[in-house]
């Protein structure tokens, strides 16, 4: 067994209304920030689990992801990194 | 009839509840903590608003794996009734009760006041002391309650009579203004295909005297003690 950290990536869905992301992009104009487009306002998760291989961690992180960590009907999620703890 | 009120960390509507079944529709009500595994014989589930568990992660996504919504699911596929209200609404849509979800006002701002709604079916339970097309006054106070489905979802819903309620302007018009929160299609309130679950965002036990506001939502709890006292009558 070995410990991984891995990274997760948790955004709306496109297609469904950001007001978060829309809100930041809008702020980001103000700025002068002309060039932004589309803006989406997420979630990060970073979490510790321990697996037999990294493939074995990533597996149950995206079962993690469909059963509780993202909304399977509004979010699409990302495991961005799985690294030795 | 006896009325089970659920109450997790952060409920802040149970007392509500109780107050609307006892004080106003005469009928028994106990609360059920949420880390037990007992219903206390309720026929009727009430899953009431607040903010269970801070709504970490999302409203309601940790609630649902409280050890009494093992037995509020339970009741459910039995058939029994769940009115699910506000962040009860939120938290049957994460335990599967209800399609869809509930996200963040389209405004990003917490809303609390009086609003309309239209009564689209009269054929549930929760309804049949309502006319079809009325126009009733509820409150609200949320922050995330704009009703979000699929396309496919959306059009079952709407083909099997599941939308139960609308946000309407005072005319009974659907109206972009009138949706406080831009759900989709203006829905407020939804039921179950097997039409014992309503979800809905607005606080029927709320308006249950007109010295605070409204009477409108008692004709929905006297609606279920109909329903209940039929089937006990069968």
């Amino acid at each position: 067994m070995t410990r991984f950290r891995v990274a997760i990536h948790i955004v709306p869905r496109r297609g469904i209304l950001d007001p978060q992301g829309k809100a930041v992009a809008d702020a980001l104009h103000t700025l002068g920030f002309a060039s932004v487009g589309d803006v989406r306002v997420g979630r990060h998760l970073v979490l510790d689990t321990d697996a037999e291989s990294a493939e074995a961690a990533r597996d149950a992180v995206r079962r993690m992801c469909e059963q509780l960590l993202a909304n399977p009907v509004t979010e699409d999620f990302h495991i961005a990194t799985v690294e030795p703890a | 009839m006896r009325v089970g009120i659920i109450r997790f960390p952060g409920s802040n509507c149970d007392e509500d509840a109780y107050h609307a079944v006892v004080d106003h529709l005469g009928a028994e009500a106990v609360f059920c903590w949420h880390k037990d595994h007992d219903l206390q014989g309720a026929d009727l589930v009430i899953l009431p608003g607040g903010f269970s568990y801070g709504d970490y992660l999302r409203p309601g996504a940790i609630a649902r794996f409280s050890p009494i919504m093992q037995e509020v699911v339970a009741h459910a596929q039995r058939g029994g009734p769940v009115l699910a209200i506000c962040n009860g609404f939120q938290i049957a849509c994460e335990a599967g009760l209800l399609p869809g979800a509930l996200l963040r006002n389209a405004h990003l701002r917490f809303i609390c006041e009086q609003v309309h709604l239209r009564v689209e079916s009269i054929a549930t339970r929760f309804t049949s002391r309502y006319h079809i097309g009325q126009v009733v006054r509820i409150p609200v106070a949320h922050g995330d309650g704009r009703y979000t489905a699929d396309a496919d979802t959306l059009e079952r819903l709407e083909g099997e009579g599941q939308v139960v309620f609308r946000y309407v302007d005072a005319g009974g018009h659907v109206t972009e203004a009138a949706n406080p929160n831009a759900s989709q299609r203006n829905i407020a309130g939804i039921v179950n295909a097997a039409g014992n679950v309503l979800g809905m965002m607005p606080h029927p036990e709320r308006a249950v005297d007109v010295r605070i506001g409204s009477a409108d939502g008692l004709p929905l709890l006297h609606s279920l003690a109909d329903s209940l006292l039929a089937e006990v009558g069968a």
